[in-house]
């Protein structure tokens, strides 16, 4: 402490632990907060680690490599044997036919709402209609899709006996899962699109090129990124959707094609996924096999998180490159 | 050679109205000769070129141009002529015009909502609105404030200019020769060597910049608008850029606008000052730096306001 009279005394150190420079510490009831932040930060790395070991443990207990390449069989008694080749292909299959459709119809959607948006009312309507389909259950459109893919005109994508359709087909699963993976697709690619300065369209402009060749060549591919971060995050939920395919895949654990042309044949028929063969054997399901459930929750699992972290890496790589602003 | 060595601006301005002048600090003698002599706090470094080019052709002439934003008049019936062999600066304070002038002259403001043009604008003798925009945005090009090159490689970046709308052809080979010549024109070929592939993203921002010249340079137009190219520059990358526009003047007209009075001096030979939406003046830079004969020139030239 200074010892030195001044007319205006200069503000004493208070006496303590703090040194010089060092801010004031934080109340009791900051600290509390900021504990319990981190201990619920903690608590969800813990669950998330829990989830992914316990998995990854399970998985490699059951995991066999004949699990890939055999069917599901099952048995007289109901308990069911073999392997997921199947479920395994089938998941590969509806999700690549569910981002046939979301992808084309995601992009044009949002390169409507972004470079054009005109007329606004219709503009916003169909924005509200994207929010609205992200909201819809599964389930919902799985009943949707039931009532849509039993019409008679539809009848040729899915198998039909005696003039009743089933419309039980990899083509209708398939195009209700777009609608699952569309909002997606459509929120990430006008974001991506959004990003984009504005300049660097009128460059393109002053240049003497349309607003159509602008798009091609410079905002879809600088939206690149984008693009395949609303594709992956997409695919993501549709391999994770299970009500659909209970209801409009027909959830037969084996491909079921339907007529002779090959690819078509399948296309038309009835199949089931990973999720349903999760669900089909799980200690509560009919099958009741908890080992092959494991199994093929691991492998699910694995395929999610490669999703994921491609997703990172696109984000990454689209940061990496942005205009100075 | 008198006209190497420009008096300073101030203190000529001085002369005229004898209040603020003597601030200023007294003018180095005139004589070292090479155009640097007249250092005073407007004229940091001499003209970059001192003698105009015999041979200018007239290009674009603006006659009686008015435009609105709403009912905001943003300029206000300009007429002035767009010379090849000669560089247009215009100046002038923020929010006077000047840019939507430019932007009018490849009718890059029809993109704005509720922008209304009046007067007439013409190109070759040829009255612009009849010109399709994207034909006369192909003849008068620009580069903008900000670096913009697309998200693609430096030839990608030019070939996408040589190339029709969206077209992918001619093929990358057949464009190779007409690319190196946009980016050597725009004088990046030296530092980038034969790597045309490298990210345009990746360049420096003056880099960035003469890639966007290059760029414009590449559909090979008449006038080439320049709205404050070095802005966002640092100033040695602003020298080169300046160099550059000077060496352009010759095969097309160039207009700049720009903050800069300094640089409206080093690279202009005509030079236009914009107030409030008006061309307050128009001249050749010396005149209008060195002897402005409107009072508001003279303020601003001076440093007064803006």
């Amino acid at each position: 402490m200074s010892t030195v009279d001044l007319p205006v005394a200069p503000p004493a150190p208070r006496p303590g632990r703090r040194k010089e420079g060092q801010s004031p510490p934080w109340r009791l009831r900051d600290r509390l907060g900021l504990g319990l932040a981190w201990c619920l930060g903690l608590l969800f790395c813990a669950v998330a680690v829990a989830i992914v070991v316990y998995f990854l443990i399970q998985g490699i207990k059951y995991v066999r490599p004949s699990l890939f390449v055999t069917n599901p069989v099952t048995t007289a008694n109901g308990t069911s044997g073999g392997g997921f080749l199947d479920p395994l292909l089938g998941t590969f299959l509806v999700t690549a036919m569910a981002m046939v459709v979301a992808l084309p119809v995601g992009i044009s959607i949002a390169v409507w709402l972004s470079e054009y948006g005109r007329p606004a009312a219709l503009a916003r309507v169909a924005e509200s209609t994207i929010e609205m389909i992200a909201g819809i259950p599964s389930i919902v459109l799985a009943l949707f899709g039931v009532l849509l893919f039993e019409a008679p005109v539809l009848g040729f994508l899915s198998s039909s006996a005696g003039g009743v359709v089933f419309g039980r087909s990899f083509f209708a699963a398939g195009t209700m899962l777009s609608l699952v993976a569309l909002p997606l697709v459509v929120t990430n690619v006008r974001a991506g699109l959004e990003a984009i300065p504005n300049h660097v369209r009128e460059a393109s402009y002053a240049l003497g090129k349309t607003r159509i060749a602008t798009t091609r060549r410079v905002l879809l591919p600088a939206a690149r990124p984008s693009v395949l971060t609303g594709a992956m995050l997409g695919a993501g939920r549709v391999i994770g959707d299970t009500a659909i395919i209970v209801v409009l895949l027909g959830a037969t654990l084996t491909f079921n094609a339907a007529g002779s042309t090959p690819l078509l044949s399948t296309l038309r028929g009835t199949g089931s996924t990973l999720t349903y063969y999760v669900f089909y054997n799980a200690p509560t399901g009919e099958g009741n096999q908890p080992s092959r459930a494991y199994a093929a929750a691991f492998v699910l699992l694995v395929i999610v998180l490669a999703l994921n972290v491609g997703v990172d890496v696109a984000t990454r790589r689209a940061r990496r490159l942005l205009w100075s602003s | 050679m008198e006209f190497l060595k420009p008096p300073p601006v101030r203190r000529l301005s001085g002369e005229e109205t004898p209040g603020p002048a003597p601030a200023t600090p007294d003018v180095p003698a005139p004589g070292n000769g090479n155009g640097n002599g007249g250092a005073s706090a407007l004229v940091g470094r001499g003209r970059r070129r001192i003698v105009s080019t015999p041979l200018a052709i007239d290009r674009m002439h603006a006659d009686e141009l008015s435009v609105a934003y709403g009912r905001k008049l943003a300029v206000d019936s300009v007429s002035l002529p767009i010379r090849q062999g000669e560089v247009l600066a215009l100046i002038g304070p923020s929010g006077c015009g000047k840019t939507t002038l430019l932007r009018s002259l490849n009718r890059l403001t029809e993109l704005s909502r509720d922008v209304t043009v009046s007067g007439r604008i013409t190109l070759d003798d040829l009255d612009i609105s009849a010109i399709d925009s994207t034909a006369l945005r192909r003849r008068v090009t620009m580069v903008f404030q900000q670096p913009n090159p697309f998200p693609m490689s430096v030839f990608d970046n030019i070939a996408y200019v040589l190339r029709e709308q969206a077209s992918r052809r001619p093929k990358r080979s057949a464009l190779r020769g007409a690319v190196h010549d946009a980016v050597s024109r725009a004088g990046l070929l030296d530092e980038l060597g034969d790597d045309l592939n490298h990210p345009a993203l990746r360049l420096s921002g003056g880099q960035q910049q003469r890639l966007c010249i290059a760029r414009a340079l590449a559909a090979d137009p008449e006038v080439l608008l320049l709205d404050e190219p070095c802005s966002a520059l640092d100033p040695k990358s602003t020298q080169v850029i300046e160099d550059l526009i000077v060496k352009l003047r010759e095969d097309v007209a160039v207009v700049i606008v720009t903050h800069n009075l300094q640089q409206a001096y080093r690279v202009a030979d005509y030079v236009g000052f914009m107030y409030l939406g008006k061309l307050v003046e128009y001249g050749s830079a010396s005149q209008l730096f060195h002897a402005p004969r409107e009072q508001r020139t003279k303020e601003y030239v001076r440093g007064e306001f803006g």
